[in-house]
């Protein structure tokens, strides 16, 4: 067991692949000599070299769609996108080409491409830095779509995206780059399978599934609502895309109630596709409508205000207080 | 049309009659721009420092299986266009005109080069013996691509304008780190030196209209920075459905080569000879690891843009007229009989052979079959997926109930399976 921030913990699980796997490399603006604008591929052009670590032209859909011709000629493309709003000039790709060239292939064509994002806010930034575009991506079959809550994880699942033979977009959350946690470097352990959640904390009394930065405020809250007696079970979702229901289930199941949280706005959102499917799966378990917790239905705000917009512990222990109030 | 609505350019001190008179020439009478071409409408073969020794290369029998190539494909654009007409194709996209244009390329690739294609490249496919009854599958509406790109290295098509071009250019990286990786290996081994793979490019195929979408631009850039062994091969047909090639570009579409620090060249689209050399010269550039080449072939497309698509809402009869007049195919026939290289014999031979395929196409068609939805469940993901695993799952249970319902009902009407 080792102990490392997230990003460091990407940064060597990206090590390992590359050096694993000799046709996996990156892509990617800035990724080089600079490391990323996170440092989140520190030291690996001096390790690989140009032709493992590639300093790309500013293009997103450039970047995307030549990692998509690398993979059909049998390459192991990890393309990174600077930030989550940036990721739009290279959608076509990634929804109308990458998602969808396996299928239109008659299953005669894979494309094991990985997309690296930054995502969510609470950064302080500006404009399209700070955005949760998870459901738009999630919305496309052919897909997937991972975010890491923690260290281990990080490290773990930026391989196991790198070994799938389908397209998997990595969700990096940004602000919690900086989260220390330990990593077991010999063994995945539980982590072993990428799309399987996590349950972090277990209670009695309500259900909160979160995934990526929300993963440490809704522990929080957990911990708030214990001192007012009430036993919170928190799931990290882990995978997006699919998303592990069995596990929401059973526990929903368990405590009758069920809380969504995720930066990204509510409407159309991770959250609702949540609620609906368990609505289906446990209604005769539910003790509550399932509630949703979000962002709100406008533009990421600016950075003075994004504390209003973003859910923290406060928005999700009224969200449990309204679930127990039935 | 699109023409009339061009503003008038404030930099180059063209005034609007002026720009429109010039657009109308290059539609109706060709370009004034520099060109290549050896095979001249009439039937008479030229010369060019360049090309002319690429053309010297043909024997006979190559000039001859150009013709039949670009006879055959002709055919059967007849034949699927009716097939469209009659209901068994959902859509059509037509090529006449342009056979030249894509025979000529293709027939310049190797088997181990990389086609990517856009929709309309049907002779191509030819080229690359694509069994053009697997092509029309996607037209009928039983498939998304239709053929196995890894059987004959020419990739599906994509409806997406400009989208594989990237994909293109990311392919033509990877075939030189291939190679990187190769020499390493026989450099470790002891074997450097020894005849290895022969060396592969990539062909990219997009149109005049594609050119002014932004996936071509980064494709070049990514070309250049990286030298890949690529050809952009525009097919310039002069119209985007309904919008003139002149609202996508201002100046010919090869000299935007110029900005991105590769070599760009104008061809004569409708003459198979010319495209052919120009081709196998920027393939065999390419292979030697001297990067990207941008082609521009300059030609037409006769017909409509599809079989919903009706030129005569946007274009003059005589504009398709004077085209006919500089016929890929006739300008061929008239070289092959002038110097003795092909008779009576040998169009009658390439006419039943057209015919031999309309009707191969024809009736495998009407025998294609369409495919069990299930196929579509396995062939979204790679590995398992669960929400896929739990609508399948649904849908059996769903079916199985209409299955039931059904044998009673049959067996009232006396209905056959």
């Amino acid at each position: 067991m080792t102990t490392m921030t997230i990003a460091k913990a990407i940064n060597e699980g990206l090590r390992a692949t590359l050096g694993s796997n000799h046709r996996s490399l990156l892509m990617g603006e800035d990724i080089g000599a600079l490391g990323g604008v996170y440092r989140v591929t520190d030291g690996l052009l001096a390790e690989f070299g140009a032709d493992r670590v590639v300093d790309t032209p500013l293009a997103e859909s450039g970047i995307i769609g030549t990692a998509i011709g690398l993979a059909l000629r049998g390459y192991l493309p990890v393309c990174e996108i600077q930030f989550d709003g940036f990721v739009f000039p290279g959608f076509n790709q990634i929804t109308t080409q990458l998602a969808k060239m396996h299928s239109r292939s008659n299953g005669n064509l894979t494309v094991p491409v990985v997309i690296r994002i930054p995502y969510g806010g609470g950064i302080g930034s500006i404009e399209h830095h700070s955005e949760s575009p998870e459901a738009l991506f999630a919305h496309t079959a052919g897909l997937r779509i991972i975010t890491p809550s923690n260290p281990h994880d990080a490290y773990w699942m930026i391989q196991q995206a790198v070994d799938c033979q389908d397209p998997v977009i990595v969700f990096e959350p940004k602000r919690r780059y900086w989260l220390k946690g330990e990593v077991d470097t010999e063994s995945p352990g539980m982590s072993e399978d990428p799309f399987k959640a996590h349950v972090l904390r277990e209670g009695t009394d309500a259900t909160v599934v979160v995934y990526g930065p929300l993963v440490p405020v809704a522990l929080a809250a957990a911990n708030a609502a214990a001192e007012d007696g009430h036993s919170v079970e928190v799931i990290d979702l882990r995978s997006i895309s699919p998303i592990d229901f069995d596990t929401v289930t059973a526990s929903v199941n368990k405590t009758g109630r069920l809380i969504v949280a995720h930066e990204a706005p509510t409407f159309g959102g991770i959250g609702g596709e949540i609620a609906a499917r368990i609505s289906e799966r446990a209604f005769h378990s539910l003790e509550a409508p399932v509630i949703r917790v979000g962002g709100f239905h406008m533009p990421y705000p600016v950075a003075k205000v994004e504390e209003d917009y973003l859910p923290d512990i406060d928005r999700i222990l009224e969200a449990l207080e309204r679930a127990l109030s039935y | 049309m699109g023409a009339t609505h061009l503003p008038a350019t404030e930099f180059d001190g063209t005034g609007m009659d002026d720009q429109r008179e010039a657009e109308a020439e290059a539609r109706l009478g060709g370009p004034a721009e520099p060109m290549v071409q050896l095979l001249a409408p009439d039937g008479t073969l030229g010369t060019d420092p360049v090309f002319s020794e690429y053309a010297q290369r043909l024997d006979p029998d190559k000039l001859r299986g150009f013709y039949a190539d670009m006879a055959k494909i002709r055919r059967f654009d007849v034949e699927a266009t009716a097939l469209q007409r009659q209901g068994q194709l959902a859509l059509w996209v037509p090529l006449t005109g342009q056979e030249a244009a894509q025979i000529g390329s293709g027939r310049a690739s190797q088997p181990q080069d990389y086609i990517f294609p856009t929709y309309r490249e049907h002779g191509v496919a030819l080229t690359r013996n694509v069994d053009l009854a697997e092509l029309l599958r996607q037209f009928r509406g039983i498939s998304n691509g239709g053929w196995n790109p890894k059987d004959t290295n020419f990739h599906l098509y994509t409806l997406v304008l400009a989208a594989q071009t990237p994909h293109a250019v990311g392919y033509a990286m990877g075939i030189q780190r291939d190679q990187k990786l190769a020499a390493a290996a026989a450099q470790a081994d002891g074997t450097a030196g020894r005849p290895s793979e022969p060396k592969a490019a990539v062909v990219v195929y997009f149109g005049d209209g594609a050119s002014s979408e932004g996936d071509v631009h980064e494709s070049m850039v990514f070309a250049s920075s990286y030298n890949a062994p690529v050809v952009f091969f525009c097919q310039n047909n002069h119209w985007a459905i309904s919008v003139p090639s002149s609202v996508q570009t201002r100046i010919p579409l090869s000299n935007r080569a110029k900005g991105y620090g590769f070599p760009g060249i104008r061809v004569d689209g409708n003459d198979v000879i010319a495209v052919h050399a120009v081709t196998e010269w920027a393939l065999e550039r390419a292979r030697e690891g001297r990067g990207p080449v941008l082609i521009e072939a300059f030609t037409y497309r006769v017909g409509a843009h599809t079989t919903a698509d009706d030129p005569t809402k946007y274009r003059e009869s005589a504009e398709e007229g004077l085209w006919r007049a500089k016929d890929p195919l006739d300008r061929l026939e008239k070289y092959l009989r002038a110097a003795g290289l092909a008779d009576d014999a040998f169009f009658d031979q390439v006419k039943a052979d057209g015919d031999e395929l309309a009707a191969y196409v024809r009736k495998t068609t009407h025998d294609l079959e369409t495919p069990d939805i299930r196929t579509a469940f396995a062939n979204t993901y790679v590995e398992a997926h669960p929400l896929v695993a739990e609508e399948l799952a649904w849908f059996e249970e769903y079916s199985a109930g209409f299955a039931d319902e059904a044998e009673p009902a049959d067996a009232e009407t006396g209905a056959a399976h």
